[in-house]
């Protein structure tokens, strides 16, 4: 009984869903990474919804809080991680930005490009550099679904970043210990 | 990053509170919350925390006023004041009354952490002298060094001997022999872990870049610079820098290292006021500095500022007794990355990579076996699944026997003993080749 719910859960798998414009083969290859990393089947639904309500004028931002809400309630129920991906400049009230956030042990994440761009520092714009950093967030951010927390190995996803020079000294892939945690967190799905 | 310190944050603002807990959580801290100063002091009364964070406007009783209750009965407590207008009278006075710092809402996440890792830096430095008092000292995050040589617990122990200080490390060794792990080793276990540590592959950049890159950049210094940025040295304040490569850094770049390395501030390319940085320095190299300093082309005062303490890491041929728990250790991790089930190796592949001299070091052996992984059957690592050139394993010292009996048993393993085809590829008749088989009584593994 026990193998028959997980291989239904695995159909289920991780879901992307996808607000603005997004390459096509940057989304082929998150999914490519997401799989490699979880061993999930990763499928990718449209953000229906008008993302203007959640813009905050004063701060010219949008509410990480109420957005990561709005997906777990609208797009969250047939998968068991579902990760919202977008392109505007996400806040959380008591911080000037995030580049994404997670329910901690639940169910979905959100993750921004926006504040991942050279561009935003003054830098000429580097699309390898772009994708190797979304796909860090998007993963870190997945992590934290499954239960991970904060990480001091220094290459580590899981390794907290503030900045996008942060992000670029991990890899993508999770240390031993973090990624036995991972294990024990999928094996218990 | 599982800690045992532990958070209180009081603000009358649920979405504030959900926000940092949340926050501090992700960050593995034991986090609660309270709504207001009297909530805020029954919690402390009975729960011991470490950091409190409270809002100075509070309606009731404010933050500075609940401060001063909370020293009362807690007087290790630290305590930091958040405050939604930069007011320096409110924040003076919070100082004055022994608060740890203050933060402005909404806060840079960079800030906050910044903030909170000081704060736990100072408590886990009560608890460090606590430890190094009773001698106790066990390393954590190694857990990719790998071995149990002599060579290899002379290098850890070494680390942790410098871990806990600042001082200047030059780790030394050829390719692939772990330098970037040892780095990491070093800053995570020393009281700067809860900081950066920021690396540099200084051989990757040119000369104009890696000064932009360590220095950062103002607005308009240059064509392209459209905003300030903070450099490597700026990002590892309170951490740790890590210079991979320093051989190959210019004598200009050696000057202003020199200059920084003495008074510990610099300016940003384009920039004018002086910025404070306090970082540990660790450099790595597979050059002989020393010699370098002999022909001129690596600074002899530079070199001695650096050299403060040497690890030097051995190639993988002088710790070949870790080669065995090394193979298994890769063979774990690919496996585990690759999703597939543990497999094993046998016994002459094994035999083979022991024999084998490693060029490229522990990083070579890491790609053969991530190879064989891919390459392999999916039960078991074979001799000729490992991309070992048959000269490979040839040791100048063999006799000329000695060359041809291994070169045969190599041939016979590679084409699994099929006769024909490994006489073909000796270019001798089938029986010759038995011939040489009985003569070096050499067997198949099936036999």
């Amino acid at each position: 009984m026990r193998n028959l719910n997980t291989k239904l859960l695995k159909e289920k798998g991780i879901t992307l869903v996808v607000q603005g414009k997004f390459e096509k083969r940057v989304l082929d290859q998150l999914i490519w990474d997401i799989e490699i990393a979880f061993g999930w089947p990763v499928s990718l639904v449209p953000f229906t919804h008008d993302i203007l309500p959640y813009f905050d004028a004063a701060r010219k931002q949008y509410d990480a809080n109420r957005l990561l809400d709005l997906v777990y309630r609208e797009y969250s129920a047939n998968s068991v991680k579902t990760i919202g991906l977008f392109q505007v400049d996400l806040f959380i009230p008591i911080l000037t930005y995030i580049f994404g956030q997670a329910q901690h042990n639940g169910s979905t994440g959100i993750a921004s490009l926006y504040r991942l761009r050279n561009q935003q520092y003054g830098i000429k714009g580097n699309e390898r550099i772009l994708y190797d950093r979304f796909r860090k967030v998007v993963i870190h951010e997945l992590g934290h679904a499954f239960g991970l927390i904060h990480c001091h190995v220094p290459v580590c996803v899981m390794r907290p970043g503030t900045y996008v020079e942060d992000i670029d000294q991990k890899k993508s892939q999770f240390c031993n210990k973090c990624r036995e945690q991972l294990e024990s967190s999928l094996a218990s799905i | 990053m599982k800690t045992s310190i532990s958070i209180l944050i009081v603000d009358d603002e649920e979405s504030v509170r959900d926000s940092l807990y949340n926050w501090f959580i992700e960050d593995g801290y034991e986090v609660d919350s309270a709504a207001n100063a009297k909530e805020a002091l029954t919690k402390i009364e009975s729960g011991n925390f470490d950091i409190i964070l409270a809002d100075i406007k509070m309606p009731g009783m404010d933050g500075l006023e609940m401060h001063r209750r909370i020293k009362e009965f807690n007087s290790t407590a630290i305590v930091i004041v958040m405050t939604a207008f930069a007011s320096v009278e409110t924040a003076v006075q919070a100082l004055k009354d022994g608060a740890f710092d203050y933060i402005t809402k909404p806060f840079d996440p960079d800030d906050l952490s910044h903030l909170i890792r000081n704060a736990a830096r100072q408590i886990s430095l009560r608890s460090e002298n606590e430890t190094l008092k009773n001698k106790i000292v066990t390393l954590e995050n190694i857990e990719d060094i790998v071995g149990n040589s002599e060579n290899m617990i002379r290098v850890l122990k070494e680390v942790e001997n410098v871990a806990a200080s600042s001082s200047s490390v030059i780790i030394t060794g050829e390719s692939g022999t772990g330098k970037e792990l040892i780095a990491h080793a070093i800053h995570s276990n020393s009281p700067r872990k809860f900081f950066p540590m920021v690396t540099v592959h200084c051989g990757a950049l040119s000369e104009d870049l890696l000064e932009s890159e360590l220095f950062g950049h103002e607005k308009g210094a240059f064509t392209g610079a459209m905003f300030n940025r903070k450099g490597r040295f700026e990002m590892a304040d309170g951490g740790t820098i890590f210079l991979d490569e320093i051989a190959t850094i210019s004598m200009k770049m050696q000057v202003e290292l020199l200059r920084v390395l003495e008074s510990k501030t610099f300016t940003r390319v384009g920039g004018n006021k002086e910025i404070k940085s306090d970082f540990r320095i660790i450099c790595a190299t597979n050059k002989d500095l020393k010699k370098m300093v002999a022909d001129g082309s690596f600074r002899e005062d530079l070199y001695y500022r650096l050299n403060v303490v040497n690890i030097a890491i051995p190639p993988l041929r002088d710790r070949k007794e870790d080669i065995p728990v090394l193979v298994s250790y890769f063979i774990k991790k690919y496996c585990t990355s690759m999703s597939r089930d543990l497999i094993t190796i046998d016994q002459a592949a094994l035999q083979r990579l022991e024999e084998y001299n490693y060029p490229g070091n522990v990083r070579e052996l890491e790609n053969m076996i991530e190879r064989a992984i891919v390459v392999g059957n999916g039960k078991e690592v074979r001799l000729k699944d490992l991309p070992l050139e048959p000269d490979s394993v040839i040791d100048s010292n063999d006799s000329l026997d000695e060359l041809e009996k291994k070169y045969i048993q190599k041939t016979l393993e590679k084409y699994d003993w099929n006769i024909s085809r490994s006489a073909k590829v000796l270019q001798i008749d089938r029986v010759t080749l038995y011939n040489k088989i009985r003569k070096y009584q050499l067997s198949s593994p099936k036999n």
